[in-house]
């Protein structure tokens, strides 16, 4: 049987799924990484983001076939870094967390657009996170925690 | 030590945020068998024959189970569902047979090795359908299903159930009519669409336990439908739930866990887990109510509302479950918020073969609001008044009546018309109501006034316990959920408030266990902090006195001259005079060794008081224990171009009695007023011609992205609520009720036609427009 190989959250990982079988499924059922989170199975929502190669994308359309050799991270390990501490603190001071589904893809989301563009205007987050769905909010105070996270993470990013 | 009324953070928030918090599909245990079930392609058909015998050879398969096997049928008010379709399906997504299997891959395999025969028959998919003459009927054998007495379903037709109000006298209020304005309303069932789907497993120990872990709003009904069904003693029933993942009343309904349980009992007890896809979250389990309504209002001269006829037909779809509850709801707030002495209603649910409805955030009041709101808009015009000058002169206050002939004073009611001169200022309505702006674009405005009550269970109960740590610090246990709504953040705040303690030695249990939790109700109905928290008051009050009075027999005085302040009981006379908490709450020994007390359990309860049943033939009656009222406007730029329309910004002002945590209820408004925003402008299932449900994904059934959302302004009044907690009304559902006909009533202006039906797409807006008709009556 062909072992596919990847780095998972740091370490050198391996699975004998069959390379069709979803990433998403991989990472909650083999290797208990819930966080992971399955909203609709269909790449609309981004409850189920994951670093692929410091690329934000959604584990449930990557069959885990296609990921060999890749650097796979989930919230299960970005949230021990320095960068998740800000994201967190900001997503709690402003507010943004409700029933929470949605929160651990959505701080990887904000995480991507902040590595990428440390002072985001409010038209940039917007546009950067416009791949996450939250059916609590109504969006403005995950708006505000990430423009927060930008301010007092100055430095960080 | 202040806490109410500040903004504290949720206390769940970071184990929410790392992504270490537990919903229910997280959990999973070695050797749990899944569940997975085959649901029907039609919306009416009967089921001539089921085959199974190639499915049973399936790897994997450990059972499946069909509606033959469990003749029960279910449901909150007509027993009328079967868990698997018995003789035919109602509607497309119907279960008709479920598959045990070691993967859930395996089971959706051999799912789709069952083979089913149907016969099509007449299907009934609008109002229209429904009540025509000889109609095709969904239940023909409704007259055998058990109901409770508060229902009215009609025998050989599709009416699952109607109220009637008849208040006043309608011949007073058209004599007294000089204008009258008439017109029909029309919205499609949708969803609740949580970011969570739904999920249950099952296990049946060899003791009888039955344990179930479930994402439910409603633990303890759970719990009563598997003894009531499966005549399983309530103490073997346990029913967990842990974070539950949004909830919007889409998950007060009890479905998959009954599922999920003869799931179990077909693999001899064993652990299976049941989960939806999305697609079986909008299709199979149920969805938000639709509607069809005609009012016609009549008003004096100078603008007075003297009489309204209101006909509501909710598209309840396959089966009754709360959606005859919902009808009753609407007859009874009928009129929103506005001061009517003569009302005659007729609120009908119907049996149609859509997905079955249940509650949805609002219960009712989004429902009914839409239509009224958009009629006082009309009388407006046609009495060529400004529409806020006409609301406020109508708006109900302290004195009056609602259709139901409950009495209201300022604790019950509150205060709308300030809260409508408050949206009026925070919408700039001075600026005008329609302007034209760059590229002859139009700016319009538009507002709406909402009330909502609870229609509560009349007894609807809670419960709490606290317990204390050797430290002094607090366990709090009750059976509210956490559906995100924060009310065990609030719960806190009540208990530091209380204890004048700090918030970080409150710990609140997040899950809730049947076995050990004191009951509550369920959690619906923006009642949980109104409920739970005057339970919790009176277990801190309890609590309260047994430390005082052992802290009184220490000092030597009466336990009346003592108070409980941040960890200490002391002497009010000589706060220097004082015990650590943690030397009283397990007892207080002396330093000869002798102790005294025990250990402090403060309990408290709270029952709904002075609820009545309603009388079926006018409907009088009380249906909750308070209105939270409120007003809310919107702005928007539409292209006349394109009939495409721009949200600039949204306003809600609410009277909740009192803010407990400000930023939770702002956060809690503003959630609401962007699901209001999404079943104004885009949500809305729709059907090819055979029934079937077209947009099962989100990539089909659009909800509201980031970027789309307009400015919010959110503002509370304080008018309080004298029985409340802190004088606190409820709040989780409100921000989502008057958004609708807002924004049609600021369209409409816009376009110049009355747009009366949702969603307001631009192709909705277009067709109006060129004089299609709005309902499908």
């Amino acid at each position: 049987m062909r072992v596919i190989k990847f780095q998972l959250n740091g370490r050198e990982v391996e699975t004998d799924a069959p390379p069709t079988a979803r990433l998403i499924d991989v990472l909650r059922d083999e290797f208990a990484y819930i966080g992971s989170k399955e909203g609709c199975g269909d790449g609309e929502c981004g409850a189920c983001s994951v670093f692929v190669n410091t690329l934000v994308q959604n584990s449930c359309l990557i069959p885990v076939g296609a990921i060999e050799g890749a650097e796979i991270m989930t919230i299960d390990g970005f949230s021990q870094t320095e960068l998740f501490q800000m994201i967190s603190e900001c997503y709690s001071e402003a507010g943004a967390v409700q029933c929470g589904f949605c929160i651990p893809g959505m701080v990887m989301a904000s995480a991507a657009l902040l590595s990428k563009n440390p002072h985001p205007t409010e038209e940039e987050i917007r546009e950067g996170i416009s791949g996450n769905l939250c059916r609590c909010t109504g969006y403005n105070m995950i708006v505000d925690a990430i423009d927060l996270a930008a301010k007092k993470g100055e430095g960080l990013w | 030590m202040d806490v109410i009324g500040k903004s504290i953070p949720r206390i769940e928030a970071e184990d929410k945020v790392t992504g270490r918090a537990k919903y229910t599909a997280d959990f999973s245990s070695p050797g749990m068998l899944h569940a997975k079930l085959l649901t029907s392609p039609h919306a009416h058909a009967r089921i001539v024959k089921i085959d199974t015998t190639e499915a049973k050879k399936a790897p994997g398969v450990r059972a499946i189970v069909t509606g033959q096997d469990i003749p029960i049928r279910v449901g909150p008010h007509i027993q009328g569902r079967p868990l698997l379709a018995i003789e035919k399906v109602r509607h497309h997504g119907e279960p008709v047979a479920l598959v045990v299997a070691d993967s859930e891959y395996q089971a959706k395999a051999a799912c789709k090795m069952i083979k089913v025969e149907y016969e099509a028959i007449p299907m009934v998919l609008s109002a229209a359908d429904a009540l025509k003459v000889n109609p095709s009927l969904v239940h023909p054998n409704l007259a055998s299903y058990s109901k409770d007495n508060k229902v009215h379903p009609e025998i050989n037709t599709n009416v699952a159930n109607r109220t009637k109000i008849r208040k006043g006298s309608m011949e007073d209020g058209w004599k007294q009519s000089e204008i009258i304005v008439e017109s029909s309303f029309f919205f499609p069932q949708s969803d609740h669409a949580a970011m969570e789907t739904r999920c249950a497993t099952a296990e049946i120990f060899p003791n009888g336990v039955v344990e179930i872990l479930t994402a439910s709003q409603a633990p303890y009904d759970v719990k009563k439908l598997i003894h009531d069904h499966f005549f399983v003693p309530l103490e073997k029933v346990h029913v967990k739930v842990p974070l539950v993942g949004g909830g919007f009343g889409g998950k007060a309904a009890v479905q998959l866990e009954l599922l999920a349980y003869i799931a179990s009992r077909a693999v001899n007890g064993k652990k299976v887990k049941l989960a939806n896809s999305r697609e079986e979250d909008f299709m199979t389990s149920p969805t938000h109510i639709g509607l069809d309504a005609k009012v016609k209002m009549g008003a004096t001269k100078t603008g007075q509302i003297m009489a309204a006829e209101i006909t509501f037909y909710f598209i309840g779809g396959a089966y009754s479950d709360e959606g005859v509850d919902i009808s009753k709801a609407a007859a009874l707030n009928c009129t929103g918020p506005y001061k009517i002495d003569n009302v005659w209603c007729d609120s009908l649910c119907l049996f149609t073969n859509h997905t079955y409805a249940t509650s949805f955030r609002g219960y009712a009041h989004i429902e009914l609001t839409f239509p009224i709101e958009r009629t006082i808009d009309l009388m407006a015009q046609k009495l060529q008044m400004d529409p806020i000058d006409f609301r406020l002169k109508n708006v109900i206050r302290p004195g009056d009546t609602t259709p139901s002939c409950a009495e209201l004073t300022q604790s019950n009611i509150g205060d709308v018309f300030q809260c409508l001169n408050r949206a009026k200022a925070l919408i700039h309505w001075e600026e005008g109501q329609k302007t034209v702006v760059e590229n002859e674009r139009i700016k319009v405005k538009g507002v709406s006034c909402f009330w909502k009550t609870s229609t509560s269970s009349t007894n609807a109960s809670s419960g709490a316990v606290i317990t204390f740590n050797k430290d002094g610090s607090i366990n709090l246990s009750c059976g509210v959920v956490e559906i995100g709504q924060g009310t065990k953040t609030t719960l806190a705040q009540i208990l530091a408030q209380r204890f004048k303690m700090d918030m970080g030695k409150i710990h609140v249990m997040m899950d809730v266990n049947t076995e050990v939790n004191p009951e509550h109700w369920k959690t619906v109905a923006s009642s949980s902090t109104y409920m739970v928290g005057n339970a919790v008051l009176r277990a801190a009050e309890d609590a309260i006195q047994q430390i005082c009075r052992l802290a009184s027999s220490v000092l030597l005085c009466n336990p009346e001259d003592i108070d409980v302040a941040e960890g200490k009981a002391y002497l009010k006379s000589n706060p220097k005079k004082s015990l650590y908490l943690k030397d009283l709450v397990h007892g207080y020994q002396y330093q000869n060794g002798n102790a005294i007390g025990g250990q402090v359990i403060g309990r408290g309860s709270f029952i709904m008081r002075h609820l009545t049943h309603i009388d079926p033939s006018t409907g009088k009656g009380i249906p909750g224990p308070s209105w939270t009222v409120g007003a809310q406007a919107v702005e928007v730029i539409f292209d006349p171009k394109t009939y495409t329309y721009e949200l600039k910004k949204a306003v809600s002002v609410i009277d909740l009695g009192k803010v407990l945590n400000l930023m939770g209820a702002t956060g809690q408004v503003m959630g609401g007023m962007s699901m209001g925003l999404g079943f104004a402008t885009r949500e809305g299932f729709t059907y090819n011609g055979e029934g079937q449900v077209l947009d099962t994904q989100f990539r089909t059934y659009k909800m509201m992205r980031y970027g789309e959302q307009p400015e919010y302004v959110v503002e509370f009044i304080e008018t309080p609520q004298i029985d409340g907690p802190y004088g606190a009304r409820g709040v989780g559902e409100h921000g989502t009720i008057g958004i609708a006909p807002a924004l049609a009533n600021a369209l409409s202006l816009a376009v110049e036609v009355p747009l009366n039906k949702l969603p307001l797409t631009p192709e909705t807006i277009w067709q109006t427009k060129r004089g299609e008709s709005n309902d499908s009556l």
